[in-house]
């Protein structure tokens, strides 16, 4: 800093300071390196800052993907089921303490079938079930309309054949019972779903009088809470079997495993590269400054002294960095989690020590590797400028 | 002149050049990686649920409705129509066929057991070789229905031996190694088959014993296919019939499941081919969510490779104010003073680059080794779009620099100040 106008802001620096408080000179030497090198100074601060900020938001996302993902895997469906054993109907209280247990940790869809007769004999299975609910539980079925008034059928695309090709109404029989319907919409699924009729619950019941058979649940939460919600609704609804989807499950487990081990990969990596450039760039810094070094040892300060006014200052970037990074990090996943996820990843602050501790460290060890080697050398060849 | 400025400078400046290179090569290398594992995490992660669920289901065009209730068929079993089991070995020779990791045929049919039970008897594959063409392959449902666990063992598929389900086996109880009697015949239980599913009150075994029981050879009621698809967008939705011909062919060349559905029925007769909603829908949306976010995080490993490079460069570039002084008071321009520094800077990346670009190749290969079970290969081709990069960023991350030592004052530099 040697344009003209450092005289000018020498007298300034010294007018302010007469006037000021008496501060301890290792706090004034700390403030001044800051203020008079502000070119360095801003970008190792601006380094520390990225890699903080880097380091936040990939470990919040590691910590949020199984939160998230474990959401994608809910749509498909239920992933608990109840059913009465031996094919036979729940008793009617079955339904109530299946929703007691599950205390809005998910969703529950009671349903019942029959195979009923066509106006020309031909068998179809009905169903009967909470469409609302449904429509809930099963976001991949493909539904052209679904019903909404009293007497009004979802045809599954297969059965549509049997039941009624043109579209309108149609009549179906059960055990001597006759059923008016009006088809509402088409269901496409590409299982067993696509030849079935259904109906709403009160509909079927008052038509047949036969009560749901199976519950289908999807329950929310780790594997340990749903294989725990397994047991309590065994427990609570003894006269039925309650069997998790494995198949369900297992996908879920072994997706989830290999995403976070590839983002835990992924972090390290990443971490990794931003403290090798914070690293770099204060070793730079501090490696510049090897004349105020020399100076201070050529007026007799001890290298305790300056061992700490170094570290200091690295503790003080570190901090300052770490929690600028932190708050930028934060946002860079919540951005991450709206934009990917349609979900705001919230900033965790459990992360907060660690961000902070990790900065300090690498600025730590960025300033006392150069200070250590400077150690070696004789103040006089320093200022020789050798 | 000019390359021997550039060479003695590489000379001179050892430890310098030194953590600027390692800084490109580890940047590069983290970028490397990253851009090889996320474009082939969709694979890797689809490759996982394939293994666990098919996704396209083959069912004969003018069968008869199921009647299927909790995964008992009421249908009687000899109603409807048939797939052929000789038309199968075609769905290996579709367009899609290298897609396509493996199918699994199914007969059920009901027996009655010697106590008098009426249960399911479903035939199958379990790893059957097959042969189209030159190609060998070994299908069946160890392949598409990775949940399914047996303690004891498989059965062949040439054999007479049968799986019991595992509520099945509880109720009768059976063991392996015990004898269950089928319509009269006694078949031994290799196995308890697991499944989570229906199989777990039936009786699974070899296609051909249910085709005997049934009485028609080679019939198959419905094929399920696990292929390797495209998460569904809005093209993939269109009717292929109403599309002109360069569309058509667009569509029928990408590897959607309907387009492979599509082509399934073309192969097979007298079929009709769909996709399983429940699996391909739900799994697109965990798909493109697992690779947006690979796509994302690439972004934030490129961000700081790039910092990683422009910090060294920066360093290296503010220490040789002297030297720039001197030059200009030799008459150097800055265009040249510019010139050096950034050929300096290219032969950098170069270098840095070419050796970041072999670890990241590496990395990533340990990545999917360690984490997938299978190679993540990065294609050679990437190399020079990676070095562009490296050089673009080293450029971009030494401008500033650059630009303060073109400007800076000789005199001042030559003074020794700074």
């Amino acid at each position: 800093m040697s344009s003209p106008s450092s005289h000018l802001s020498a007298e300034r620096v010294a007018k302010r300071r007469s006037g000021s408080p008496h501060t301890s000179m290792f706090m004034r030497m700390l403030l001044r390196a800051a203020i008079l090198r502000r070119g360095r100074a801003a970008a190792a601060l601006l380094a520390m800052t990225v890699a903080a900020g880097v380091a936040t938001a990939m470990l919040n996302l590691y910590v949020e993907v199984q939160v998230k993902l474990r959401n994608e895997f809910h749509k498909y469906g239920a992933n608990v089921v109840i059913v009465a054993k031996d094919g036979l109907a729940l008793p009617g209280n079955a339904f109530p303490t299946v929703e007691t247990v599950l205390a809005k940790r998910g969703i529950a869809v009671p349903f019942a079938y029959v195979v009923a007769r066509t106006h020309d004999g031909q068998s179809v299975v009905v169903a009967g079930t909470d469409l609302e609910r449904v429509s809930k539980l099963n976001a991949w079925w493909s539904v052209s309309q679904w019903p909404h008034a009293a007497g009004e059928a979802l045809v599954g695309a297969r059965a549509a054949g049997v039941v009624n090709r043109q579209g309108g109404s149609f009549d179906l029989s059960f055990q001597g019972h006759t059923l008016h319907l009006t088809r509402a919409g088409t269901l496409q699924t590409g299982a067993a779903e696509d030849g079935r009729v259904y109906l709403s619950l009160h509909d079927f019941e008052a038509w047949t009088g036969v009560a749901p058979s199976t519950i289908e649940v999807a329950a929310s939460g780790s594997s340990e809470e749903i294989s725990a919600m397994v047991n309590q609704l065994a427990h609570a609804v003894p006269v039925a079997e309650v069997r998790p989807v494995r198949q369900i499950m297992e996908s879920e487990a072994r997706v989830l495993g290999k995403t976070r081990a590839t983002l835990l990969a992924a972090a390290l990596l990443i971490i990794l590269t931003a403290s090798v450039c914070v690293l770099a760039t204060l070793m730079g810094w501090v490696f510049d400054r090897r004349r105020d070094f020399a100076i201070m040892k050529a007026l007799g300060a001890s290298e305790r002294l300056i061992g700490g006014f170094f570290a200091g200052e690295a503790a003080a970037l570190g901090a300052v960095g770490a929690v600028a990074g932190f708050v930028i990090g934060s946002g860079v996943a919540a951005w991450i989690g709206r934009a990917n996820f349609n979900a705001p990843v919230m900033p965790r602050f459990g992360l907060f020590p660690m961000v902070l501790a990790g900065s300090m460290a690498v600025a730590l060890v960025a300033a006392v590797v150069p200070i250590a080697l400077l150690r070696r050398v004789q103040p006089a060849m320093i200022l020789k400028g050798e | 002149m000019f390359v021997r400025l550039v060479y003695e400078s590489f000379r001179r400046q050892k430890r310098r050049k030194l953590l600027a290179g390692v800084a490109i090569a580890l940047g590069v290398g983290v970028a490397t990686a990253m851009i090889g594992v996320a474009t082939d995490i969709g694979d890797k992660i689809s490759l996982e649920l394939r293994r666990n669920h098919a996704n396209i289901v083959v069912t004969p065009q003018e069968d008869t409705l199921d009647l299927e209730i909790g995964g008992v068929n009421l249908k009687p079993p000899s109603d409807g129509a048939f797939l052929q089991e000789s038309d199968l070995p075609k769905i290996k020779g579709t367009f899609w066929r290298n897609a396509i990791l493996g199918f699994a045929p199914m007969l059920p049919v009901k027996v009655r057991l010697d106590d008098g039970q009426e249960v399911t008897l479903l035939g199958t594959y379990f790893a059957k070789p097959y042969s189209y063409g030159k190609e060998n392959f070994v299908t069946g449902v160890r392949s598409t229905n990775g949940s399914w666990r047996v303690s004891g063992e498989w059965p062949a598929d040439d054999s007479q031996n049968v799986l019991l389900g595992e509520r099945l086996a509880e109720k009768t109880a059976k063991k392996t190694g015990s004898t269950v009697s089928i319509g009269g015949e006694p078949h031994l239980v290799s196995g308890i088959l697991s499944s989570g599913g229906v199989e777990d009150d039936q009786i699974v075994a070899p296609l051909a014993l249910a085709q005997q029981i049934l009485g028609k050879s080679g019939a198959v009621r419905r094929v399920y296919v696990s292929a390797l698809t495209k998460p569904e967008d809005a093209f993939a939705r269109r009717d292929p019939k109403t599309l002109s011909g360069p569309m058509y062919d667009r569509w029928y060349c990408s590897p959607y499941a309907q387009s492979i559905a599509y082509q399934l029925q073309e192969a097979i007769p007298f079929s009709r081919a769909e996709q399983i909603r429940q699996v391909e829908q739900t799994e697109g949306a965990v798909l493109s969510r697992i690779k947006g976010l690979m796509l994302l995080i690439t972004l934030a490993a490129l961000l700081a490779s790039a910092l990683a490079v422009s910090a060294a460069m920066a360093t290296s570039i503010f220490e040789r104010r002297h030297e720039v002084g001197l030059m200009k008071a030799l008459g150097a321009g800055k265009a040249v003073v510019a010139a050096i520094f950034l050929g300096e800077a290219a032969l950098l990346a170069l270098l840095g680059g070419t050796i970041g670009f072999t670890g990241g190749s590496l990395l990533a290969h340990q990545i999917g080794r360690s984490i997938f079970d299978s190679q993540i290969t990065i294609q050679p081709v990437l190399l020079p779009v990676i070095l562009a990069i490296a050089i673009l960023v080293t450029f971009a991350g030494s401008a500033v620099a650059i630009r303060r030592a073109v400007l800076f004052d000789p005199v001042y530099a030559l003074r020794g100040e700074s």
